[in-house]
């Protein structure tokens, strides 16, 4: 029965529906992004917490531009930026390259075989990232496996010094972010009429230029998906290049961690956050359209 | 594909043996009796019972368990009413920037998250007094925030992918809209609903980043302490802890594998 009562009841609890959540994200998501930016502006002091009040003992605002231009000035967070952006793009080609052929294979296995091979793919996520990274360290250390094995098989007969470059870290993002990159090409790939390259190829079209004229071009919106969801978090890493990295390979995520942790300064760790993040506004941005159209494509 | 099949088949080797390898190789050494954790020194068991009689350990892996479980439930509650109003209530105010917080929080950097939860938290401590004191709740309300948008987009995606038919034909015979969401809607996405909890779970109990920010002195989760001991290079009873997770977690995944798949099999 429904009663004009019931059904006010009704539209309330659609309402509680809506709000609970709502509310649950712009206080402990939107919200804080506003104190970043506040701090962000205010000056380092040695108190609890460590920073400048945003209004003085006068009611007047102390914001200061300090932190921001001391980021524009130093070389070495510029250096830092670039690197990260330029790490995070390798290591999100390198796992397009491994990811995409994967991909492929697993769309075009026999039902069984993919549904195995998909689940390989997601099991690795399920168990701890910390403990992922940690175990290269076993093998990329100078006494670890993979240089005993060289050194077993006379490759070589002094070990590599693998540990503490630039080529531990793209191991690292690699082997993290590959589950990301496969996922999103395989549901393009197994979504795509393979009839469609049969015919290229009947009608004389070379392989290569079957995969480049077909079959890259429909699996875009997959490729697209992948390298965000790779590059984004890649971005901001700070576990790898703490472990895996040396000393020099400074990324701004560990810069932020330690500016916070280490020198204790607060307002400068938000002043990082937020050039960070307005690095990545645009890709965010781009990742949220992406996946609204995909959506609407589904419905 | 035929001629490309075998460039195909051997990336696939390379990959999974890529994947794989570097567990098999803990799981391997976790088992090695010398402390120098590259030298072989013989089979042995002896790391698993110093790991049981640590402390330390215990008590932190404590921590992580109550809290992934309280984060599992809340992100799946609140989780679950953000993908219906996502993928039911079509039309409402604000509809833009919520499903915006939804998807942001999943790729968000984590040090953005953390440094910005911590800030928020000492902010409201100076104006309301509360959180007095950072551990336990903190921890959960962060990770409750970024686990709650994996759970909304599995129900999201469930729900849009389910026929609305049932549901209007509920409402159509004059269910109520309350009484279909608990006879009909609810009972159709349980297993999203799991999934969502489990996946929630897992990320709760693996989180580092976020932790570490949010939490106080004295509130250590296990991934805390594994990172501090970690920090000074490989350790056998890390090994061994390594070990525990990854068998714990992978037969678990293939447990529900199995049954999934065997359900599927009776009902087609």
């Amino acid at each position: 029965m429904s009663t004009a009562a019931g059904l006010r009841h009704d539209l309330l609890w659609q309402k509680v529906t809506i709000a609970i959540p709502y509310v649950w994200l712009l206080v402990y998501f939107l919200a804080p992004f506003a104190i970043i930016l506040k701090i962000s502006l205010a000056d380092p002091v040695i108190a609890q917490p460590p920073f400048t009040p945003f209004f003085d003992s006068q009611g007047d605002i102390t914001a200061t531009s300090d932190n921001y231009s001391f980021l524009l000035t130093d070389k070495l967070y510029a250096v830092t930026y670039l690197k990260s952006v330029f790490m995070a793009l390798v290591a999100t080609l390198l796992c397009l390259a491994l990811g995409f052929p994967m991909a492929y294979g697993i769309a075009r296995a026999d039902e069984s075989t993919r549904n195995l091979l998909l689940l390989l793919i997601v099991l690795p996520f399920w168990i701890s990232f910390l403990l992922r990274v940690y175990a290269w360290m076993g093998l990329l250390n100078n006494y670890g496996v993979i240089n005993n094995v060289l050194m077993w098989l006379n490759v070589i007969d002094k070990p590599i010094a693998f540990m503490y470059t630039d080529f531990a870290i793209y191991v690292g993002l690699v082997y993290s972010y590959l589950p990301f990159m496969v996922l999103p090409l395989y549901a393009t790939l197994e979504r795509m009429d393979l009839d469609l390259v049969e015919a290229a190829q009947d009608l004389g079209a070379r392989p290569s230029q079957a995969f480049w004229d077909v079959t890259w071009p429909l699996a875009r919106p997959g490729v697209i998906a992948g390298c965000l969801l790779v590059f984004i978090p890649a971005m901001g890493e700070y576990v790898i290049p703490y472990l895996l990295g040396g000393p020099e390979s400074l990324l701004i995520g560990r810069v932020l961690f330690d500016e916070f942790f280490v020198n204790r300064d607060w307002p400068l760790a938000s002043a990082v956050a937020i050039v960070l993040l307005l690095i990545l506004v645009v890709p965010i941005v781009f990742l949220q359209r992406s996946q609204a159209r995909d959506a609407e494509g589904h419905a | 594909m035929k001629p490309r099949s075998r460039f195909i088949l051997s990336v696939l080797a390379f990959g999974y043996a890529f994947l794989y390898l570097p567990l098999a190789s803990v799981i391997v050494y976790s088992f090695n009796d010398s402390r120098l954790a590259t030298v072989w020194g013989g089979f042995s068991t002896r790391w698993y019972g110093e790991l049981l009689d640590n402390d330390q350990v215990l008590d932190s892996a404590f921590l992580s368990l109550r809290i992934a479980l309280t984060v599992a439930t809340l992100a799946t509650i609140f989780g679950t009413m953000a993908g219906m109003a996502l993928s039911r209530f079509s039309r409402f105010r604000g509809r833009t920037l919520f499903s915006g917080m939804i998807t942001s929080p999943m790729v968000m950097p984590e040090v953005i998250t953390g440094l910005s939860l911590l800030l928020l938290f000492v902010s409201m401590q100076q104006l309301v007094g509360w959180p007095a004191q950072r551990g336990f709740g903190t921890i959960t309300i962060a990770h409750t925030t970024f686990a709650m948008a994996y759970v909304a987009i599995i129900i999201q995606s469930r729900l849009s992918a389910m026929d609305e038919s049932l549901e209007e034909a509920a409402m159509d015979l004059g269910g109520r809209p309350l009484r279909v969401v608990f006879d009909i809607t609810l009972p159709l996405i349980a297993p999203a609903m799991i999934a969502g909890w489990l996946l929630a779970f897992t990320l709760s109990l693996d989180d580092l980043v976020i932790s570490s920010f949010v939490s106080g002195p004295g509130a250590s989760t296990l991934p805390m302490l594994i990172f501090s001991k970690v920090k000074l290079g490989v350790t056998p009873d890390i090994n061994a802890l390594a070990t525990l997770i990854i068998l714990f977690v992978s037969s678990g995944v293939l447990i529900a594998w199995w049954v999934s798949r065997r359900s599927q099999r009776q009902s087609a």
